[in-house]
């Protein structure tokens, strides 16, 4: 284990967690505006050029917030549920490949973290312990409602995740392989998105409902169970659940991408590899759109609508998708 | 089901065309939206073309007024320091702008039509006291072609404190 790898991860590390907090914060404002526009109105633009300085402002104001621990409550499992949320929510963007291979200093560099040869079920795997750390919160809250939407929050998203994980298989079936490096590089003939339709619009529903955004936000529903697991949370904890939020939108947006959208592939990507992270950030930016346009559009979606929805549909069909995948593929081989 | 994935795209298609108008926001402290007529704002207390003050300080505003913020004093006219036309004048007219209402009561009450309504809404105090508007900060300037008070006048000439009306049914 030589120290110029060591030195590396640790390099690359940093640079995605500040990738990742900057993008979070940001993503914030551009949600706040985009909302606003589709809604006729001009969101945040006084504080700082274009309201650039909003995120800043916005945390500021979070960490003079007085920070209440609940008499009652679980005092350290209170403290460590948003660590529970956030914390995943920045590891899964470990095996996302945001470009070629890049040398400097007369070492290749790859640029993604770690590339696995297991990295979907690496992702699957981590996504799931998010779920955790909600249901700590609504439990450890002392607070009947905050419990109800924690627990209705953990059944939305293991039922989601079961639809979720089987729309993986569809580009691990063409790309034949679990690695996320790979399965771009399979990419370089033709988008997954157009091989496999089904499989992209079921992953996209899956993941709004995994990040517990609208239509799928019933357990955060503020006018209804009065902002649900993370009531009793405020200042910098309450951060954290929000920055755990915003992650994974953009974690989930980055998978997408890498999956369905061809990940850093695009025009002269393999004469000028600093491309690839561009084109990465735009396809990112552009399903993180999706997902705020989504929100701008529809109502909330009743509880059991919910879960009807995901066990009795989504699970049927990306199941068949996974059949007909493989059914295709393996009557396809020998030409 | 195809009938609604088609309603969950005509909704999302109008959103989409809602992004690309105009916002409908004032840029506020940049573009100021234009007050309507009859808009009850901070009070003026008017003159007449001559600069004499309309105000007799006859107090019927403060008797009027529903949040007791109105307080006048009225003192006498001579001809030496003439304020208002007629025997009376305020000398002292202060509102107590947090205990207004904004109600224009006093402008109903008012004989003269001295104290209005005006167009102005960009109020604000940083304590209690500066909150009370005095007679030289309610009076409006003198208007061109006026002089300003105290006037010296000629003995028998601002006689009456309402002046007679040219036109009756105007």
């Amino acid at each position: 284990m030589d120290f110029g790898l060591i030195l590396e991860w640790t390099i690359k590390s940093l640079i995605l967690i500040l990738i990742l907090l900057t993008g979070f914060a940001y993503t914030t404002l551009y949600e706040r505006r985009v909302l606003a526009r589709i809604q006729v109105r001009v969101g945040p633009n006084r504080v700082g050029p274009a309201g650039l300085l909003q995120p800043v402002a916005d945390g500021i104001k979070l960490i003079f917030k007085e920070e209440l621990i609940p008499p009652g409550a679980d005092k350290w499992i209170f403290i460590l549920a948003p660590i529970l949320v956030v914390v995943p929510a920045l590891v899964i963007t470990a095996v996302v490949p945001w470009g070629a291979d890049v040398t400097l200093f007369g070492r290749t560099i790859p640029l993604s973290i770690a590339n696995l040869n297991v990295a979907v079920l690496y992702i699957l795997a981590i996504a799931s312990i998010s779920v955790y750390g909600i249901v700590l919160a609504g439990w450890s809250s002392n607070n009947k409602y905050a419990l109800l939407g924690g627990i209705r929050s953990s059944a939305q998203m293991i039922s989601y995740e079961l639809a979720l994980g089987l729309s993986f298989i569809g580009p691990i079936l063409l790309a034949g392989s679990m690695s996320m490096n790979d399965i771009v590089d399979a990419q370089r003939g033709m988008w997954f998105v157009v091989y496999q339709p089904v499989a992209a619009v079921i992953f996209w529903i899956a993941s709004i409902a995994e990040v517990n955004r609208a239509p799928f936000d019933m357990p955060e529903a503020e006018q209804e169970l009065t902002a649900g697991y993370h009531t009793e949370y405020s200042g910098m904890k309450f951060a954290l659940f929000y920055m755990g939020e915003y992650v994974k939108m953009i974690a989930v947006s980055a998978i997408f991408s890498t999956l369905f959208l061809g990940g850093y592939l695009g025009p002269f990507v393999d004469r000028l590899p600093w491309l690839g992270p561009i084109y990465l950030l735009i396809k990112i930016g552009i399903m993180l759109f999706t997902m705020i346009w989504v929100r701008a559009t529809l109502p909330r979606i009743r509880y059991d609508h919910l879960m009807a929805f995901g066990w009795k549909f989504l699970l049927p069909v990306s199941l068949l998708n996974v059949f007909v995948t493989a059914a295709v593929l393996v009557l396809m081989l020998p030409a | 089901m195809f009938r609604s994935i088609r309603e969950i795209g005509r909704g999302l298609a109008m959103t989409f065309r809602y992004m690309l108008t105009k916002p409908v926001t004032y840029q506020y402290p940049e573009v100021k939206r234009p007050v309507r007529p009859r808009f009850k704002g901070r009070h003026v207390l008017k003159r007449y073309d001559n600069g004499l003050e309309k105000c007799i300080g006859c107090s019927l505003c403060e008797a009027a007024c529903p949040a007791d913020a109105i307080f006048v004093e009225s003192a006498e006219n001579t001809d030496e320091a003439r304020y208002s036309p007629g025997e009376r004048y305020a000398s002292t007219y202060e509102i107590n702008m947090l205990r207004c209402i904004f109600c224009g009561y006093c402008e109903d009450a008012c004989p003269t039509e001295a104290i209005v309504l005006g167009d102005n809404y960009e109020l604000s105090f940083t304590d209690r006291r500066s909150a009370i508007y005095t007679k030289e900060m309610l009076l409006e300037p003198v208007p061109p072609g006026g002089k300003p008070t105290p006037q010296v006048t000629e003995p028998g000439k601002f006689v009456r404190p309402i002046p007679i009306m040219s036109d009756p049914t105007d």
